[in-house]
């Protein structure tokens, strides 16, 4: 069903020629079900083949289309056209270097992700032979929403701390960390605490929440933030204990 | 002057069967150096929308005879029964590695390795993360990958060409996106791992990305693509996007029903027989389409569509076992599976055939290997069940690496002015096509056209006729697909180069898939032809090679390894 027109605001930029950012209009016809990736394709297609974005899968799972739609971050494809007005603005996902149009550079991002260490650290690694590890369904539990994250960046583009510190490890790196600290099968913790819990990691948080707000796929990273805050309270306090015990 | 950079094992792909087997070479050799080398980040890989399950056998009722007889009889008889034993056997092992991994596989109360039911499966031995488990799977794989400093990613990179010498490939030459630059990544082996060619049709669960780049690259090498014309219907897909609806779905205890609200696998006769829900895909596709034919269809504004209803399994198994169908059918197609049926009709999700290999994953060219959908190792033969293919990844993007190694060990390093002229002449490839302002071909409309043909020629059902007027419609595609207009002519980013790339890229796999058709005049699993309305194994029970020559498309055949499992009528 045709929704009409709509007049889509989006900021263009060309390293090639461009010294600054600058906005384009496109006033296309959308239709009633059309999702703002939907619309962002047919500009592609049918009008101006040189916008540059990311997308592929179109079902919210791959990651890639994240934009700031009305200075909102928004995963593209799974935001509904209808529930905006007659324009709507386009912009890349903030608190990042643009490279082109809407693609933004994902190094930091990605260096962030390596220095948690996401992976599985035993002190002796497994066999294929000795089988597949038992695991309850709580254990499993205790980290599966943090496990959830398909990497879309709009918690940095939310984040007040990322802003200010483009250095901040940030909701996703830090909810991957968690998400390994607290699977049962793990025993790497110290290794990634002693990341963790260095300078621009999760005691600079400052629990603004936004990161959980914008999430597409209810991760909570602040949830993992503050309990990643509380554990490594808890090591401090304790570390107090065992000393007294050894004296 | 082009970048040179050098490795020893070079991966094209960054998904399940890529990443696996990137673990795969660095553990086999500790010296090695492996190039992974994809066009997108490796976690936007498509194997991230893969739903349901990863098959092995995990249960002591179940065994590795029973996976692998399943497997042929889904196969149509096609499948190499070597593939199939090698298969079923790695199965359990390569889960169990993912398992160590991280993978966060759900589990049954006393801490084991849950399972489901999945069709064309006598038993439950499907291995699940509720209903994501290819996004678990690659993020489990492309998180354990980092921990290898010899595995060296070249993100946002196309490979536009296999670069050979002396009758051997020798590496690739890839766009660095970002900068617009060709690079020559030379090593001693290749191994493909592009996945499918989805977007070849118009209507199918494949992401963007899905352009059937390795087939091509492989077929612009001289290398045969196999069994092309077998492409996999999924019976339930979201009208109007295509997105899938899992058929762990039906695993949980979902129903088809047609307008008047009947069961029409359990009504009439397709084949399926008590099976109903959880016969193989090929079958369930050819009822739902006849089901519409008769007029028992619901009508959309998509189409005609039939009903997939989870309303009976209550909200807290749906809300356990199947959240991301949920969230899809409501954010996607407006229902509520919890108190409404989810309009779902067939469409295109794999390819059963690909680039020609051996149990080795070893191509005719000499260090030329391929893993994953972009391949036919011909586990799958004429149709793959459901939740083989994720563990397919697994277990030849392993064996794949494992051989390129060893390839590689007693391999040279080529010609270097030879390949770095090769790769000379892409950046200029490349470097005309993004002048190409004046080119008459709009990108989109060939897109289109090459969809809508692609339909019309090799859908579900098939007529010769329509299957040759398809022929000869890809091959004036592909003339016109030579002339595309591109707009964009900067260097950075230029993603419309890219879809310039791909098309060229698509139009050359569509040819093989609507060649390979129109030459098999029986029916076996997923082709499925009106005037050949029977299996024909007298004529047929043998693999299809196609050949992309300057000349045109070449057919030959190869044998089915046989040898375990007696053909016999496919009947559940």
């Amino acid at each position: 069903m045709s929704l009409g027109t709509k007049k889509f605001v989006i900021t263009r930029f060309d390293p090639d020629r461009d010294t600054e950012p600058r906005t384009e209009e496109y006033e296309i016809p959308v239709q009633s079900d059309w999702k703002v990736l939907d619309a962002i394709n047919f500009i592609k297609d049918e009008i101006d083949g040189s916008l540059s974005y990311r997308w592929s899968c179109r079902m919210a799972v791959c990651g890639s289309c994240g934009m700031m739609v009305n200075g909102e971050p928004k995963l593209t494809c799974k935001t509904a056209l209808s529930s905006y007005g007659d324009s709507l603005t386009i912009e890349p996902l903030a608190n990042f270097p643009t490279i082109r149009d809407l693609v933004v550079e994902m190094d930091g991002f990605m260096d962030k992700f390596q220095k948690v260490k996401p992976w599985i650290i035993q002190a002796k690694e497994r066999a294929v032979e000795e089988g597949p590890q038992h695991q309850s369904p709580e254990d499993l539990q205790a980290f599966k929403q943090f496990s959830m994250c398909i990497n879309c960046m709009l918690c940095y583009s939310a984040c007040p701390v990322v802003a200010t510190d483009p250095e901040f490890l940030g909701p996703a790196a830090i909810a991957l960390g968690h998400r390994y600290n607290m699977d049962s099968r793990d025993e790497g913790a110290d290794e990634r605490n002693a990341v963790f819990r260095g300078e621009g990691t999760i005691f600079s948080c400052s629990y603004a929440n936004e990161c959980s707000e914008v999430c597409p796929k209810n991760v909570d990273p602040a949830g993992a933030v503050n309990q990643a805050k509380f554990n490594a309270v808890v090591d401090w306090a304790s570390s107090f204990v065992v000393k007294r015990e050894k004296e | 002057m082009t970048d040179v950079c050098r490795h020893d094992v070079i991966i094209v792909g960054g998904g399940a069967a890529g990443l696996r087997a990137a673990i795969a070479a660095v553990e086999a050799d500790p010296e090695i150096s492996v190039a992974l080398v994809s066009k997108v980040y490796p976690m936007r890989s498509h194997t991230v929308s893969a739903e349901g399950g990863a098959a092995a056998v995990a249960r002591d009722e179940d065994s590795l005879e029973m996976h692998g007889y399943d497997t042929v009889k889904g196969s149509d008889f096609l499948g190499d029964q070597n593939v199939i034993e090698y298969f079923v056997e790695e199965a359990p092992k390569e889960l169990t590695r993912l398992e160590h991994w991280g993978c966060p596989w759900s589990r049954n109360e006393d801490g084991s390795v849950a399972t489901r039911a999945f069709g064309g499966m006598t038993t439950k031995r499907t291995w699940y993360a509720t209903d994501k488990v290819g996004f678990h799977m690659l993020h489990t794989l492309f998180q354990h990958s980092m921990r290898f400093d010899r595995i060296v990613r070249y993100d946002e990179h196309f490979v536009t060409r296999l670069l050979v010498d002396d009758g051997n490939v020798r590496g690739v030459s890839a766009l660095d996106i970002r900068s617009g630059e060709v690079r020559a990544i030379l090593g001693r082996s290749v191994i493909l791992a592009t996945g499918g060619a989805g977007k070849i049709f118009p209507f199918t669960t494949n992401g963007m990305i899905k352009t059937g780049d390795g087939m091509a690259l492989a077929a612009a090498a001289g290398v045969p693509l196999k069994d092309m014309e077998f492409v996999q219907y999924h019976p339930t897909g979201l009208p109007g996007t295509g997105i899938l609806i899992t058929e762990a779905s039906r695993g949980e205890g979902g129903l088809l029903k047609n307008s008047e609200g009947d069961r029409f696998l359990v009504t009439y006769d397709y084949g399926v027989g008590k099976k109903a829900e959880l016969g193989p895909r090929d079958m369930i596709s050819r009822a739902v389409v006849q089901e519409i034919e008769a007029g028992r269809g619901i009508s959309g504004p998509y189409g005609e569509f039939v009903h997939l209803d989870l309303t009976h399994i209550g909200r807290e198994k749906l809300e356990a076992r199947l959240p991301f169908v949920l969230e899809l059918a409501r954010t996607y197609a407006g229902v509520d599976p919890l108190t409404e049926p989810i309009p779902i009709r067939p469409v295109v999700h794999y390819m059963m055939g690909g680039v020609d290999t051996d149990i080795d994953g070893a191509t005719s060219l000499p260090g030329l290997y391929a893993a994953g959908e972009t391949a036919c190792a011909s586990l799958n033969g004429a149709n793959r069940l459901g939740s083989n293919s994720l563990t397919e990844c697994l277990v030849f993007g392993a064996r794949a690496a494992q051989h390129a190694v060893l390839y590689s060990r007693g391999s040279s390093e080529g010609n270097e002015s030879a390949l770095l002229a090769q790769a000379e002449a892409e950046a200029a490839r490349v470097s005309a096509l993004r002048r190409h302002k004046k080119g008459s071909e709009k990108i989109s409309t060939i897109r289109r056209e090459l969809n809508t043909t692609m339909e019309e020629g090799c859908g579900v059902y098939r007529e010769q006729a329509s299957m040759l007027a398809t022929v000869q419609t890809v091959a004036s595609l592909q003339d016109r697909a030579s002339d595309l207009r591109v707009s964009d002519d900067s260097m950075v980013f230029n993603t419309e180069v890219i879809a310039a790339l791909e098309m060229k890229n698509m139009v050359d796999v569509a040819q093989a898939v609507s060649v390979s058709a129109a030459a098999r005049l029986e029916s076996r699993g997923a082709h499925t032809c009106r005037d050949f309305s029977s299996r024909d194994d007298e004529n047929f029970m043998h693999h299809t090679l196609c050949y992309l020559e300057a000349g045109g498309p070449r057919l030959d055949k190869k044998s089915v390894h046989l040898g375990h499992w007696e053909p016999e009528e496919r009947k559940y």
